[in-house]
């Protein structure tokens, strides 16, 4: 089926932007409510289309709009054309919705900042681009909004670059997620290589026809530019320092939906992976690292932000983990990204609330007892708290259970060592996100004299409420009677696998006591050790487990010796080389030219009769071959 | 019209008692430019030998040649070069030391071998080589003959080094053409009254005229001041452009003679 | 005698011409020379009319006349004009191609 409707959702923002770019300090004083208007009203064209797709069948549902011809080279066909299915329609309602609700939290939380039109501006590209991230009906089409997405995050990261080392955060993302990029290119490219189309139609008609190889190749770069937009293992070290722009870009882009591109990027290959098992057991490999990985990270953190961005990269590393097990994951991949942009979003705007509340302090250490002060940000924060550990019925618990189930479930001893892996995480995720509660809103205060924390105005704490009655309720509407299981069934095929080979190692109940039990475990684990009094100064006589995860598990000491020492050694010898042997062989020409212009140039006397001598000696030259040629 | 050559192929003995004894005459002549320090003597040597070679045309069977050799060189180009030296004075001899190190030998050394390459490869090219001789060519007469060539095979290249000749005549006149002498030229009247009302009444009676008052009045002795020195003004501005003055001390008395009391200062 | 030693006077000529024209330094001799050169290559012209049984080496040298005498109108006046600026007529003072 066609609409001509789809254009607006991305048309509406992206004009928005660049109509307040444009004005500029004329939009000052009602571009934030201009952008809010249009955000909302492409929130509302979402849910449009959505009743209306409810209203289909289930094979009926996918929508499409061609705009424009784009490429047309030879057998290159690329259209700019729009899909809409049930995944994209999940990926717009998160987004609108979720968006529309941190740019009213933006309009107090930036209301004493200059740039506040600016700041809206660039949302709303924002929201554009990932709009067409996710509408987008081919890897090319994807890969524009995948590019817009980069470049808002880039803006939006350093949109305080007054201060060198947001500037410099700003770039890290950026040439962090350039990696990944070229991972997403090389991957168009193989794909327009063996199936001679970029659609997604297109290519999921000729898989079946495709060397495993190819498709191994296209799913192992797809999978590295994942990991560059959500800051999975081995390029996650830039999400942390991310933190740096506005906490209600964190919240938007840096924990509910760009860095959640990666999952929408392998769910909507999912015919690629499907077909190529080792690029499959990577996805799933790299899920199990970055979800410890994070977890362990997010223990040491005395950042607010930076702990709740740890906690991201580890839910983000449960998602990537699912959509590695094949077609009973994807389901739950993205049930846990629409659970997790939820209570993550409401966590983060949570931060900012107490930031504001703080004079934009974020050691927590600094905080401590704030739950008196600040009562909603204090009970919204608490329910996304118990969301993400996973406590029943909270939304976290359906999903991510539901993810340790069938890691656990997957076929042979991988399924152990994942399963392992998520239950583990599960507990350290509580331990830490504990942790966070206990230092930010119970004990004693441990805040500067002249801070004086106080709720957050209406305008913050309203989304931070419809945010926290997501992370309780989602979760439960979501997977009850398995509603997004049977929802999505039609994008991701899943419906003859789910049943063939299902391989029950252990019964739901089971896994979700296990779950539970690591729960309540990490839980009083916390609690014991953060009951007693806190230094407001970070201690360092730690163990040497903690000094590292204080330092990102050493993530840019790594890059820093890998690839940065490594790299400047490489420009240092090529300086080198240019200047010695380069430079060395242009200067020696050089100077042998010089050399030789100053013999031949006492040639030059300037006397006519030497020049006639010459003219002689040339004629004598001439006869005397034409002498000895005839002789 | 004089027929030497009375034999195709091989030429009669006149011409050859001609030739031994006019070639070495022109060669020396032709050596001889290499040497005089005169140009004036270069330019006689040159006459000579373009003469010889007028005979030599002639004796060749190219009597039309021949004549237009002396009319147009002897006559015409030799005149105009001795125009020319006398214009930029005929008695400044020419230095024939060398002063660029080693030119002259190269010079003679890369001539000599110039010289007997081309002997050597004129002697290979003619060698057996029978002449054929104009007697056949020149049957309606050497002047008609020629006609017959130029007007008609070659009449393109005749009008268009006639062009170039007037070409030729417009640019000599261009070149030689003074800027000076084309300024403004002052009027008499201004002449006059610069003479009159300038700065000075010393040259009001007119400039010195030159030479030694009773012992040398050539163009080239200036005139002595009563001081003694050389009067500059007195000569021509082109003699002493060309630095052709002579010393007019050599003229002056050695001493003045006495002066009787009534013609003395009183 | 052979027509050919009218070309080896010729060369002779032609060479002692050139040598002219490359050690003497008054410009107006080493026009003179090169006006040797060219009578020589005209003696060769003739002779070789005469070798060939044909009119056209007369022709040609007729020719070398006329573009001589216009070389020497237009050489001469060079030579005046230089004269006139620099007071010499010495090739080796109009040495300016130096610098």
């Amino acid at each position: 089926m066609t609409s001509n409707n789809l254009v607006y959702l991305i048309a509406l923002p992206l004009f928005s932007s660049g109509f307040l770019m444009i004005l500029g300090r004329r939009a000052d004083k009602w571009g934030h409510i201009f952008a809010t208007l249009i955000s909302a009203s492409a929130f509302g064209i979402g849910a449009f289309e959505f009743l209306q797709m409810l209203a289909r069948p289930s094979e009926s549902r996918a929508l499409t709009q061609k705009l424009f011809s784009w490429i047309s080279v030879g057998t290159f066909q690329v259209d700019a054309s729009l899909l809409l299915d049930q995944l994209s329609i999940s990926f717009v309602l998160l987004i609108t919705g979720v968006g529309t609700l941190i740019h009213i939290y933006s309009i107090a939380y930036m209301s004493h900042d200059m740039d506040r039109r600016r700041f809206f501006a660039f949302l709303n590209f924002f929201i554009a681009a990932m709009l067409l991230l996710v509408l987008g009906d081919s890897y090319l089409n994807l890969y524009v909004g995948w590019e817009g997405v980069g470049l808002a995050s880039y803006l939006l990261i350093g949109f305080w670059n007054q201060k060198p080392e947001y500037a410099t955060a700003a770039k890290k993302a950026f040439v962090a997620n350039r990696v990944g990029d070229v991972g997403l290119s090389l991957a168009i490219m193989i794909a327009f290589a063996t199936f001679g189309t970029v659609s997604f139609s297109g290519v999921e008609e000729k898989v079946s026809g495709a060397s495993t190889a190819a498709l191994t190749g296209i799913g192992l770069m797809l999978l590295l530019a994942a990991t560059g937009k959500s800051a999975q293992f081995p390029l996650q070290s830039w999400l942390g320092d991310a933190m740096a722009g506005p906490t209600p870009v964190s919240a938007l882009i840096h924990a509910a939906t760009m860095v959640t591109a990666g999952v929408y990027l392998i769910t909507r290959s999912n015919f690629i992976f499907d077909n190529a098992p080792t690029a499959q057991l990577c996805v799933v490999i790299i899920g199990a690292i970055t979800l410890m990985f994070g977890a362990l990270i997010g223990t040491a953190k005395d950042d607010i932000k930076k702990a709740l961005a740890a906690s991201t990269m580890s839910q983000i590393g449960y998602m990537i983990l699912a959509t590695g097990l094949g077609p009973v994951g994807y389901a739950f991949a993205i049930m846990h990204l629409l659970t997790h942009g939820f209570f993550k979003a409401g966590m983060f705007l949570g931060a900012g609330s107490v930031m504001h509340g703080m004079d934009d302090e974020v050691n927590m250490r600094k905080y401590g007892g704030l739950g008196k002060f600040m009562p909603i940000t204090a009970i919204t924060f608490g329910l996304g708290y118990l969301a993400i550990i996973g406590v029943p019925p909270f939304a976290g618990f359906y999903s991510k259970d539901k993810i340790i189930e069938t890691a656990f479930n997957a076929e042979g001893i991988k399924g152990l060592f994942i399963g392992g892996a998520a239950l583990l995480g599960a507990l350290v995720t509580a331990f830490y996100m504990t942790r966070v509660i206990i230092l930010t809103f119970t004990g004693t205060k441990r805040w500067d004299e002249k801070a004086h924390p106080h709720e957050s105005p209406f305008l913050m704490w309203g989304p931070m409420a419809i945010l926290a009655i997501g992370s309780v309720a989602s979760g439960f509407l979501l997977s009850s009677g398995n509603r997004f299981v049977s929802w999505l069934a039609p994008v991701v095929n899943s419906h003859e696998a789910d049943h063939a080979e299902h391989v029950e190692r252990f019964q739901p109940v089971v896994v979700t006591s296990m779950a539970l039990v690591a729960v309540v475990i990490g839980v009083a684990i916390a609690i014991v050790k953060y009951r007693s009094e806190v230094p407001r100064v970070a201690p360092t006589n730690v163990r040497f487990f903690t000094k590292i995860a204080r330092r990102d598990l050493l993530q840019d000491d790594f890059n820093e010796a890998v690839l940065m020492r490594p790299g400047q050694a490489l420009t240092k010898f090529l300086v080198a080389t240019d200047e010695k042997a380069i430079d060395g062989a242009v200067r020696t020409v050089g100077a042998a030219v010089i050399g030789s212009s100053k013999g031949i140039r006492k040639t030059q006397t300037g006397f006519v009769r030497s020049y006639a001598l010459l003219i002689l000696l040339g004629a004598f030259a001439l006869l005397a071959t034409i002498w000895v040629v005839t002789l | 019209m004089i027929r030497l050559s009375l034999e195709i192929g091989q030429t009669q003995k006149p011409e050859a008692i001609l030739f031994y004894i006019l070639a070495p005459l022109s060669v020396l002549a032709s050596l001889g430019m290499l040497v005089v320090r005169k140009a004036v003597h270069a330019a006689l040597l040159l006459a000579w030998v373009m003469i010889t070679l007028a005979i030599f045309y002639i004796a060749l069977d190219a009597a039309f040649l021949g004549i237009v050799q002396i009319v147009v060189y002897t006559g015409a180009v030799m005149m105009l070069f001795l125009f020319i030296l006398m214009l930029v004075g005929v008695d400044a001899p020419d230095s024939l030391t060398e002063n660029i190190k080693g030119h002259r030998v190269v010079a003679i050394a890369a001539a000599l071998g110039f010289g007997g390459l081309l002997i050597s490869l004129i002697g290979r090219a003619t060698l057996n080589h029978v002449s054929v001789g104009l007697a056949m060519a020149n049957e309606p007469g050497n002047v008609q003959g020629l006609a017959s060539l130029i007007f008609t095979q070659y009449v393109f290249p005749f009008e268009v080094v006639s062009a170039l000749l007037i070409t030729a005549a417009l640019g000599a006149m261009v070149l030689a053409h003074s800027q000076k002498s084309a300024g403004a030229r002052l009027s008499q009247r201004a002449l006059s009254s610069a003479r009159f009302r300038g700065d000075s009444l010393a040259n009001a009676a007119g400039l010195p005229s030159s030479g030694v008052f009773a012992r040398h009045n050539a163009v080239d002795v200036p005139a002595l001041l009563p001081d003694g020195t050389p009067a500059k003004n007195s000569i021509s501005g082109v003699l002493s452009a060309r630095g052709d003055i002579q010393d007019p001390t050599q003229y002056a008395l050695g001493s003045l003679p006495k002066v009787d009391d009534e013609g003395g200062d009183k | 005698m052979n027509s050919a030693n009218y070309l080896y006077l010729s060369a002779m000529l032609f060479t002692i011409g050139a040598v002219g024209v490359v050690i003497r330094r008054n410009a107006i001799v080493v026009f003179m020379c090169i006006e040797l050169m060219l009578n020589a290559a005209n003696l060769a012209f003739v002779t070789f009319a005469r070798i060939n049984g044909t009119l056209d080496g007369q022709v040609i040298a007729f020719f070398t006349m006329v573009v001589a005498a216009c070389e020497v109108v237009v050489g001469l006046a060079i030579i005046v004009t230089i004269f006139r600026s620099r007071r010499s007529t010495s090739v080796d003072d109009a040495s300016l191609l130096k610098r």
